[in-house]
């Protein structure tokens, strides 16, 4: 199957997917200007900034690539770098596996390449625990190719719009934390009982405490504690459910 | 523009080679075509780490000062972040999340200088 099929594309669930990413997009997309204001400022060629931003698609590796790039550093070094700072998608891919194996594997890697932090997110919170993507059931990938599509569309412009006008957007007044609200805002809907809040608590800390680590780590320091904690929850509940039996 | 991309054929081969990341780090699990499975319990233990994920990337956006823990009652963000969570909890409603965050940031972040 491949990812221009157009079952998925009319499959109600790839509405549901546009809309629910549409919601978030407008502080995704100031995020994406303010990444690609910093690509300029930081002194990238405007063509190889444009370049980078249309094609490599995750700030996180950009940001971190760019001072190495300028500095004349050995390409291996600098694909490395984005390769440590890009580790919590391959944890991701791991959960993201079971719905994307109904697809060839070039468009595997297509839809791979789609899966930028919050089209996993928005994807597992909503299919992650029930029956995986198949042949006859299309819905969480149909799903994840509105997401997908919407993220990918508004971060471009955004980005690009970033670049072009780098000269004459300020962004020392707050620009880039309507991105950290509209995550905020996502990230509070998504909190359904305490133990999701007290997962959240658990993840914000460890995230905070792990910060000075190289390669954005603190993320994936932060899930392994949330993997932790989740064990650990389901072994209290079963001892409850134990004593009061 | 294009003249750019000629003069630091360095810098686009680096870019190429970062766009290849991108794909490969973010396909790694399902580029083998070998059916396996997540075991059930590593399925079930990762069952909150979208969230995870989602704190990880906002927390120390809103609690950290340049990568330092230095907390001060002066910190726009502060109040900006507790005024979109709660509008957010209220009314699960994205746009007005941003808006209200950013009413709360702006006069305290330009107006007072924190």
């Amino acid at each position: 199957m491949s990812l221009a099929d157009h079952r998925l594309w009319r499959d109600p669930a790839c509405r549901l997917g546009m809309k629910d990413m549409a919601a978030v997009a407008p502080g995704m997309a100031a995020w994406g200007v303010v990444t690609g204001v910093a690509m300029v400022k930081g002194g990238l060629p405007l063509g190889v900034a444009l370049l980078m931003a249309v094609t490599v698609y995750s700030a996180g590796a950009q940001l971190a690539a760019m001072p190495l790039m300028l500095a004349g550093a050995p390409w291996p070094v600098i694909w490395l770098t984005a390769g440590c700072v890009n580790l919590r998608f391959v944890i991701f891919s791991l959960q993201m596996r079971p719905h994307m194996m109904v697809l060839r594997k070039p468009w595997r890697v297509l839809a791979g390449y789609l899966t930028a932090d919050l089209s996993y997110v928005l994807t597992h919170q909503r299919y992650g625990q029930g029956p995986p993507a198949g042949p006859e059931r299309l819905e969480p990938l149909a799903y994840f190719c509105g997401v997908a599509l919407v993220n990918w569309a508004s971060w471009n412009v955004a980005i690009v719009l970033g670049i072009a006008f780098a000269s004459v957007i300020p962004t020392d007044w707050g620009l880039g934390f309507a991105g950290t609200l509209a995550l905020l805002g996502l990230l509070v809907t998504l909190i359904q009982d305490r133990f999701s809040l007290f997962t959240v608590a658990l993840a914000a800390g460890a995230a905070v405490a792990a910060f000075a680590l190289p390669f954005k780590l603190h993320i994936v320091v932060s899930v392994a504690a949330a993997v932790t904690a989740a064990l650990m929850m389901d072994r209290w509940r079963r001892t409850q459910v134990q004593e009061a039996g | 523009m294009w003249r750019d991309l000629v003069d630091h054929p360095d810098l686009v081969v680096a870019v190429i080679g970062l766009a290849a990341v991108s794909a490969l780090t973010r396909s790694f699990f399902f580029l083998s075509d070998r059916p396996w499975r997540l075991p059930a319990l590593v399925e079930r233990g990762m069952r909150y780490a979208p969230l995870a994920a989602l704190a990880a990337v906002v927390a120390p956006d809103v609690l950290l000062t340049q990568g330092l823990w230095e907390p001060t009652w002066r910190d726009a963000r502060w109040y900006a972040a507790a005024a979109a969570a709660g509008y957010a909890a209220w009314r699960r409603d994205m746009l007005g999340t941003i808006a209200v965050g950013m009413a709360v940031l702006l006069p305290l972040k330009l107006g007072l200088g924190w």
